[in-house]
């Protein structure tokens, strides 16, 4: 995690609806996403992860409400608070420096657009200047940089398949070179081989147009491949912080844990897995205390009425003495208590 | 698996017995209604013969399109084959109202979609007291009795507390018991879940696939697990069958097939397939998409996207041979006379 911060979020909140009806849907949110870093959000349904996407690029619609908290862009004309910024502001940063790709893209293409006119729209309103032969240029150029020939060009989105489409929109994403990328379980509904493929390109892209991802997926053994930092999300807020490689061989939260085993391994010998009794709360009727205890196999006394912050595990300082530049909200990791063994392992020096 | 020099392999884990449900070269074609395909058929299902003993779970894998899903309802007999028969416990079934009614009591389909598959006016008593009603003719005070015991097999306790919910009251995991649990109310041999866990949380997929699994030791029921994620089934399963445009092309123990695979569709998938532990790049072994079903190639139907495919493969569909103990493929690398030397790794 070494390049410059291109969007800090800090302390954000949610809200769906407001008064006596209203949930909170996202809480005290803090993440900071660097320059060309892939940074995966993973949490289940009602997490709160689509949510804070969507609040972070003011995409948000009614009911929900932004209610506190600070999202700074860190553009070419330098730092901006998106919360802030009046819709001339968004209007220009949206799509030409943070764009979106949508979770269906069956739903998200205009259905009676081909898509070169899709694919220019984006060009015509940001880059005026443009005449049309230039704007058709640059589309081929980003269809053959998601790998679709030329020829598709005068398609409708239904004549492509669901790979082509979902290749359409990432293209559509990065018509302007924007500096973030957001994509909300971009491949969810492929196939495997497909899915692999789009990843593939989309990371190599990423390598040499520079931008950096959000990625946001309920699939957290793909995010461990994919993700340099992964934040987990549960009932709204985030659990654990770390860099992918030390969440996987090093969790620290219950949740975390239990996710991991939640997920079949490809080798190895077969063993019963418990994945997480239990299941996740609605937003309308969370437990006091940490929102995971009920389901937590290692909750204390204190879980079931105090909300643990989000902060620095306690725990002695890695081989090389460096700090630990990682996270948890857990009771567990505030020092002075057991720790069990699962959740304090320690990432061998070989990685 | 038969030996393979008769003509018909059949897949699925090997017991002595018989198979509580067998399909014998099952086919399915579908026709193509209107536009410029008319009077075309999909082949959507090709000569899949299968077996599903007492007591073992059966994962069958593919991408979409693979013909997954049509086998698992051609199984149900929702639809009507093209070709090939079904035996329930060595006896063919029979086409009359009543054969069809008792195949439904013992064959049950547990849908993917827990969301849609219950009825959202209706209370979970009177989603178990139907088929309780309907198959056994019980009534009474023994329904309530019935349909409490039901939920408690599916690990619903106490079962007070669920009978008088509603479908929109309880989680996806909870919901997916009660749709298997109005399943086992008309005590079936054969449970045939098509992407049972596929709707639901991450944290309660694999209460779900527990549950199925001990649903085979405990009531000794014949599973067929429909899915496209082949680390749930080798989790699962005794016996992985990966499918392919219509066809069986490997099948074989479930850790065997995922740890050694033999044909070249199996290790595109596997390769595909996210893993934490994988150290090195992903190395796709193939790319592009699975054909269409109308037209699909001649010769091996996944010669098109086959790194390793050689001349024949493009001419001759490949017979079944067997590739390691109980593991078959449908590959002509596995065809002495054919391969190229080696072996695919």
């Amino acid at each position: 995690m070494t390049g410059a911060p291109v969007l800090e979020v800090r302390d954000l909140c949610v809200d769906y609806g407001v008064g006596k009806g209203g949930v909170r849907a996202v809480t005290d949110a803090t993440l900071t996403l660097r320059r060309g870093e892939v940074l995966g959000l993973a949490g289940e349904s009602g997490s709160g992860k689509s949510t804070l996407a969507y609040a972070v690029t003011r995409l948000l619609r009614a009911p929900g409400v932004i209610t506190g908290g600070e999202v700074r862009f860190h553009g070419p004309d330098g730092v901006l608070d998106l919360l802030e910024a009046d819709a001339a502001t968004l209007r220009r940063i949206r799509w030409d420096q943070i764009s979106v790709v949508f979770q269906s893209a069956m739903h998200a293409l205009n259905p009676v657009a081909r898509i070169d006119a899709q694919l220019t729209d984006a060009l015509r309103a940001h880059r005026a200047q443009l005449g049309a032969a230039e704007r058709r240029e640059r589309a081929v150029e980003l269809l053959r940089l998601v790998g679709i020939g030329e020829e598709r060009l005068r398609s409708y989105p239904h004549e492509l398949s669901g790979g082509m489409r979902q290749r359409v929109m990432i293209a559509m994403a990065l018509a302007l070179e924007p500096r973030v990328v957001i994509m909300d379980e971009p491949t969810t509904a492929l196939d495997v081989v497909t899915q692999r493929e789009i990843l593939d390109e989309l990371m190599q892209l990423k390598d040499r147009l520079g931008f950096a991802i959000v990625f946001i997926t309920h699939d957290l053994s793909l995010l461990i491949e994919l993700a340099d930092t992964i934040a987990i999300m549960y009932a709204g807020r985030i659990v654990e912080l770390a860099d992918a490689q030390r969440l996987f061989h090093s969790p620290r939260h219950p949740y975390t844990l239990g996710l991991l085993n939640s997920f079949p391994a490809l080798h190895g010998e077969r063993v019963r897995m418990e994945g997480i009794p239990g299941a996740p709360p609605a937003l309308t009727a969370l437990p006091a205390g940490c929102a995971f205890h009920p389901r937590c196999p290692f909750a204390l006394e204190r879980c079931a009425h105090d909300v643990p912050r989000l902060a620095e595990p306690a725990e002695p300082a890695g081989p090389d003495g460096a700090p630990a530049d990682r996270s948890a909200a857990c009771w567990l990791h505030t020092g002075g208590e057991h720790v069990p063994a699962p959740l304090a392992r320690v990432l061998g020096s070989t990685l | 698996m038969t030996t393979t020099d008769t003509a018909r392999v059949v897949h699925g884990p090997k017991r002595p017995g018989t198979p509580a449900l067998e399909a014998r070269g099952l086919t399915k074609h579908f026709p193509v209604h209107g536009g410029l395909r008319r009077g075309r058929v999909v082949r959507a299902v090709e000569d899949v013969s299968l077996a599903l003993p007492e007591g073992t779970v059966t994962a069958v894998v593919g991408e979409s399109g693979s013909g997954k899903s049509t086998l698992s309802r051609l199984l149900t007999r929702l639809i009507a084959p093209t070709a090939g028969e079904l035996l329930l416990d060595g006896e063919p079934v029979g086409g009359s109202a009543r054969a069809r009614r008792a195949y439904a009591g013992q064959v049950h389909l547990v849908l993917q979609d827990p969301f849609s598959s219950l009825n959202a006016v209706h209370s979970i008593r009177y989603h178990l007291r139907r088929p309780l009603k309907l198959h056994h003719g019980l009534r009474g005070p023994e329904l309530d009795a019935r349909a409490a015991q039901l939920l408690e097999r599916v690990s619903l306790t106490p079962a007070e507390r669920y009978l008088d919910k509603f479908p929109h009251e309880l989680s996806g995991g909870q919901r997916q018991r009660v749709a298997i649990a109005r399943g086992l109310a008309v005590q079936p041999r054969v449970l045939l879940a098509d992407e049972p866990v596929s709707m639901l949380d991450v944290s309660i997929r694999l209460g779900v696939l527990n549950l199925l699994d001990e649903l085979r030791e405990r009531e000794r029921l014949a599973i067929l697990y429909v899915t496209h994620d082949i680390a749930s089934a080798r989790y699962l399963a005794d016996t992985v069958v990966v499918m392919y445009a219509g066809q069986v092309v490997e099948s074989g123990p479930a850790v065997q097939v995922t740890d050694a695979p033999a044909h070249p569709y199996t290790q595109l998938l596997l390769s595909a397939a996210p893993d934490p532990r994988r150290r090195e790049p992903v190395v796709l072994r193939g790319r592009g998409a699975p054909p269409s079903l109308i037209d699909p190639p001649s010769g091996c139907r996944f010669h098109p996207r086959c790194p390793l495919a050689m001349p024949v493969c493009a001419e001759t569909a490949p017979p079944v041979r067997p590739a390691a103990g109980d593991q078959v493929a449908a590959c002509w690398l596995l065809d002495p006379e054919r391969a190229p030397g080696t072996t695919p790794a």
